[in-house]
C-alpha cells in the first residue's frame, strides 16, 4: 500500500501532536506548518521514518506576509518521497525582527545554497549555516529586495498607460 | 570616391593592380591590407549570459553558419579572441567579470552588444535592482543589434557591418560626420 496523504499528517500528529497544525491540501499537495523551533526535528522525522521517506528537498524559498504580524516571513520547504514518488510542503514562519531559522544543511546538502539564495532575497537568518553571504545579488546589496516593501513596479513609468495603446489614458 | 561608399561596398582585396608584362603589381596602403585581413577573422568569445547565447550558437551552427564570414573561430579565453559579443542581459554582479574579460583582451579588440538587454537593459529597463541599463556602462560598443532576441541573420548583419567598419579604417567620430 503505497504513502497517501491522510497517512502522512496521521504520522506527524501522532508524532508531533498539536506541534504541527495548518494541514491543507491544494491540488493534492499536503501541506502544514509547525512552529520555527522544532523545523529541524519534523524534517528529520520526515526523513528517517521507514514509511515516509521524505528524503529529497525539492526547493526550499520564502514568502513575504507584510500583514501577518508576528510571523511576517514564511520559509517553505518541499520534499519528495522518491520511493512512493509523492510530495509534501512544509512551512515555518517567523517574524521579519527576529529571522531566524535552524538551518537544514546538515540533513540536505542542496540547502547550503537554497538557504544562502532565500538569506539574499529574504534575509532570514539561518543559524548554523556554513556559509551564509549572498549568492545572486551583488555583495554590497544593503536590502533584500523581494520583501514587499519594495514595489513591484516603478510608480513614475509611463510606457504602460493606456495612453501608449491608443485608447484614453492619463497622459496629456 | 565618396567614403560613405567605401563602408557600404567594401572592395574584395584594398588595391589595384598594375598591370606589368608576364602579370601585375598590386599597389595598396599597409593599413588597408592590415585591416582587410583583422575583418576577415574576427574571433568571438565564447560569451553568453541568457537567451541571445541561444540565437548566437544557432548562427554559429550548420543552418546560419557564420564561419562563411571568418568568424567560426570561437575562442574560450579574452587573451586569443578579438571580438567580444555580448549575448544577453548583464547584471550588476556580471558588470565587473565583462569588464576584466575585455581588458583581458588583447588589442585590437571590438565589442557587439546583441539585443535589448545589452543594448539598454530591454525588458528590464524598469522595475530592476539588479540590472545594467546598458553594457556600454561597462565597456565601449562598436555595433549594436535591435530584437529581443535578434535573429540569426541580424546577429550577421552586424558582424558584417563590424568588418566594414573595421575595413574602412575610421573612427566612430569619423563614421558619426560622415567624413
Amino acid at each position: 500500500m503505497s504513502l497517501t496523504n491522510n497517512k502522512i499528517k496521521e504520522k506527524l500528529v501522532e508524532k508531533f501532536g498539536e506541534s504541527v497544525f495548518g494541514f491543507e491540501e491544494n491540488y493534492e499537495l499536503l501541506t502544514f506548518e509547525a512552529p520555527k523551533e522544532i523545523n529541524l526535528k519534523v524534517l528529520q522525522f520526515l526523513y528517517d521514518d521507514e514509511e515516509l521517506n521524505f528524503q529529497f528537498m525539492t526547493d526550499l524559498c520564502a514568502a513575504h506576509y507584510p500583514d501577518n504580524i508576528g510571523k511576517e516571513l514564511a520559509v517553505v520547504y518541499h520534499l519528495h518521497n522518491l520511493k512512493d514518488n509523492i510530495r509534501l510542503r512544509f512551512k515555518v514562519y517567523t517574524s521579519i525582527q527576529k529571522p531566524d531559522v535552524y538551518t537544514a544543511t546538515q540533513l540536505f546538502s542542496a540547502a547550503n545554497w537554497m538557504e544562502r539564495e532565500t538569506y539574499d532575497f529574504y534575509g532570514v537568518n539561518f543559524v548554523g549555516h556554513p556559509n551564509l553571504k549572498r549568492i545572486l545579488n551583488v555583495d554590497e546589496m544593503d536590502y533584500f529586495p523581494l520583501r514587499k516593501e519594495y514595489p513591484l513596479e516603478d510608480q513614475t513609468r509611463l510606457d504602460k498607460d493606456d495612453e501608449m495603446f491608443g485608447r484614453g489614458g492619463t497622459i496629456v | 570616391m565618396n567614403e560613405n561608399e567605401t563602408i557600404t561596398q567594401p572592395e574584395i582585396f584594398p588595391g589595384v593592380v598594375h598591370p606589368t608584362a608576364g602579370g601585375g603589381i598590386l599597389i595598396s596602403s599597409i593599413d588597408d591590407v592590415v585591416n582587410w585581413a583583422r575583418s576577415n577573422s574576427l574571433w568571438p568569445l565564447v560569451f553568453g549570459t541568457s537567451c541571445c547565447a541561444i540565437e548566437m550558437m544557432s548562427t554559429a551552427s550548420a543552418k546560419y553558419d557564420w564561419s562563411r564570414f571568418g568568424f567560426e573561430v570561437a575562442r574560450a579565453t579574452p587573451r586569443q579572441a578579438d571580438v567580444i559579443i555580448i549575448a544577453g542581459t548583464i547584471v550588476n554582479k556580471m558588470a565587473p567579470v565583462l569588464k576584466r574579460l575585455y581588458d583581458q583582451m588583447a588589442d585590437p579588440k571590438w565589442v557587439i552588444a546583441m539585443g535589448a538587454c545589452a543594448t539598454s537593459g530591454g525588458p528590464f529597463f524598469y522595475n530592476t535592482y539588479s540590472v545594467v541599463k546598458g553594457a556600454d556602462h561597462v565597456i565601449p560598443v562598436d555595433v549594436y543589434i535591435a530584437g529581443c532576441p535578434p535573429r540569426p541573420e541580424a546577429l550577421l548583419h552586424a558582424l558584417i557591418t563590424l568588418q566594414q567598419k573595421i575595413k574602412s579604417g575610421l573612427t566612430r567620430e569619423q563614421i558619426r560626420s560622415g567624413i
